[in-house]
């Protein structure tokens, strides 16, 4: 129907449209109340920045267009790329912004989810007590949402990577796994991988003998003719590679279980430090976060008691939060998408700003999906 | 009038093994006016139309029901009309036409055998390279879901609608997903297969339109194949 828009029936014109423009106008002026400046980024994107971010996967799930002078654009499939993009270009240190308007995700056929729908969403950048901000971050979106019948869940990817830390085998291992925390079931792979010594190929045991017998390069030219960007060097570095992967001790039934344990915590916010420190104890530094966030969470009206906490939450969303992560869904209503969520993306804002980083932290409601949890704008 | 519509590759080689299929089963297609016009009838079926339209856009006009029937590839089925199991039925394959579209390496990457060694490889080509390993391919959702089901990250799908083996030489591209049935190309071009890089097994395949309508076609359907 052309009336229709994401999650509701009416709400393109009369009062339907005045519905949502109240209620995105209200979700606003909650986030400048809390010290947001309002922020309008673009809605059609250069495409090479966010193919580059979030791999060739993006494709499947955004928009993209072309433009005989700008080239390739994307319509914005979320609005954290680009607002992280004006913050860095402005040069501001610490600020708290506030946006709302459409993005737009392509969906898999046979989905009924929108390719279009309204987010609005409040971003703390640069401040100096992560603990605190994420508290902010949290409590701001779950007052806005009121009353609605939701359920929250939180969770840390924070506790995957310091338990990859925490492994004990060489940095080359610990990248692998840290690039994959986002993608399950490689990940699993790489642990398993790394715990197995599966037997060799013939060609493959020959090449790891040439690589000892000092003789790798010139079986290398000699194996076909070389073409691409990828020269020799780049190939003979990667076999020494594999010859010192196969002589790297496997990693031990402890380790794997660690990391399992880890990613399969549940608990509470009020005993998650707790409950990791009991399965991983050296994780203490992790601990440590959980308990101060916790407190923070409290301090800002929380009752950690009954707020879910599960480690792998946000695990396979778009590959860019890194440490606190949270959500907020319907229980009653299936049919819904997650009527808030956010977290933490520290990393991406170094991405994003060539090494330069801040410490950034946000979350979105959707106001349409807000509304038709109420009863919908009719 | 015609009631059912029956989509054939227009000319070559698939043409004319279609032609033989349909012959083995004691139909008769008979190519009509000059050679080079694309024009055609089933003999003893008046209510058939023929029409010949490239292998390409058969996936199209069945997915849209603008014909009942079709012989294309699987492979372009696939590409081309994502979730394509609701619109179109594979009838039977037919034995021909096959090709595999498959990942294939430069032939002096000795350090790659797997998929497992390729993801390794795109992250360590694009920590040097500043941009993420390309592909060249013009299969581009099927490339993408099977390395997205394989948790491969760090590559980029670059556009080639042919002479994909060359792109590599060319520098436009680090490895290649295309179809191959002998490898001859590929061998040609020194590149290799990745073992577990096939990507689709593909042969010419008659299809029905789940879309088209078929109140008066589903009769002539049953003559066509059961008389």
């Amino acid at each position: 129907m052309v009336t229709s828009r994401a999650y509701l029936e009416n709400g393109r014109l009369g009062q339907g449209l005045a519905d949502v423009r109240t209620e995105v106008g209200r979700l606003m002026s909650g986030f400048i109340a809390n010290g947001a400046q309002p922020v309008e980024p673009a809605a059609l994107l250069p495409a090479y920045v966010l193919i580059d971010l979030y791999g060739e996967d993006l494709r499947a799930r955004a928009y993209t267009t072309h433009d005989p002078v700008e080239g390739e654009l994307m319509l914005r499939p979320d609005f954290t790329v680009p607002v992280v993009q004006i913050h860095m270009a402005n040069g501001a240190s610490a600020a708290r912004y506030a946006y709302a308007g459409s993005v737009w995700r392509r969906q898999e056929v046979g989905s009924k989810r929108p390719t279009e729908y309204l987010q609005a969403g409040f971003e703390v950048f640069g401040g100096n007590d992560p603990a605190a901000d994420d508290a902010e971050v949290f409590a701001v979106l779950a007052t806005a949402l009121g009353d609605l019948p939701v359920m929250p869940v939180t969770g840390d990817l924070g506790l995957i990577f310091a338990a990859i830390d925490a492994l004990d085998t060489n940095e080359r291992r610990k990248g692998a796994l840290r690039r994959h925390v986002w993608r399950p079931q490689r990940f699993k792979r790489l642990l398993e991988r790394y715990s197995a010594k599966a037997p060799l190929s013939r060609e493959r045991e020959a090449l790891l003998q040439s690589v000892k017998d000092g003789t790798a390069r010139e079986i290398i030219e000699n194996s076909g003719a070389a073409q691409g960007v990828r020269t020799i060097d780049e190939i003979a570095a990667r076999a020494e590679i594999l010859l010192s992967e196969k002589e790297a001790a496997s990693l031990s039934e402890a380790a794997v279980t660690l990391v399992s344990s880890v990613l399969n915590l549940k608990s509470t916010m009020g005993t998650a430090a707790q409950e990791l420190r009991k399965v991983a104890p050296m994780l203490g530094g992790a601990a440590d976060q959980l308990d101060a966030r916790a407190q923070a969470l409290s301090d800002a009206g929380i009752d950690v008691s009954v707020l879910p906490f599960e480690a792998s939450y946000g695990r396979t969303t778009l590959e860019y939060y890194d440490g606190f992560v949270f959500g907020f869904h319907a229980p009653d209503r299936p049919d819904l998408p997650q009527i808030a969520q956010g977290g933490r993306y520290d990393a991406l804002t170094r991405v994003l700003g060539d090494g330069k980083g801040v410490p950034a932290v946000g979350g979105i409601i959707r106001p349409e999906a807000a509304l038709a949890l109420k009863g919908g704008a009719s | 009038m015609s009631v059912l519509k029956l989509g054939l590759p227009s000319k070559g080689r698939l043409q004319e093994l279609t032609i033989d299929w349909f012959a083995e089963r004691g139909i008769t297609i008979e190519r009509t006016g000059s050679g080079r016009e694309y024009a055609g009838r089933v003999v003893g079926f008046d209510d058939i139309e023929l029409v010949l339209l490239s292998a390409g856009e058969i996936p199209k006009e069945l997915a849209a029901g603008r014909i009942h029937l079709g012989v294309t590839g699987q492979d372009l089925v696939h590409e081309k009309i994502p979730g394509w199991q609701d619109k179109i039925t594979e009838l039977t394959e037919m034995g021909f036409g096959h090709a595999d579209l498959i990942l294939a390496v430069p032939s002096n990457w000795l350090d790659v055998e797997s998929i497992d060694d390729f993801d390794a490889v795109a992250a360590a080509f694009r920590a040097k390279h500043g941009y993420r390993l390309r592909i060249a391919t013009k299969y581009h959702n099927l490339v993408r879901e099977f390395l997205r089901g394989h948790g491969v990250a760090d590559y980029q799908l670059v556009d080639s609608q042919g002479a994909t083996e060359g792109t590599v030489k060319n520098l436009t591209a680090e490895a290649v997903a295309d179809i191959t049935s002998s490898g001859d190309t590929l061998v040609a071009n020194h590149l290799k297969i990745l073992p577990d890089g096939l990507i689709l097994k593909s042969q010419a395949t008659l299809f029905r339109s789940n879309v088209a309508d078929w109140d008066e076609g589903i009769d002539t359907f049953g003559r066509l194949f059961h008389k």
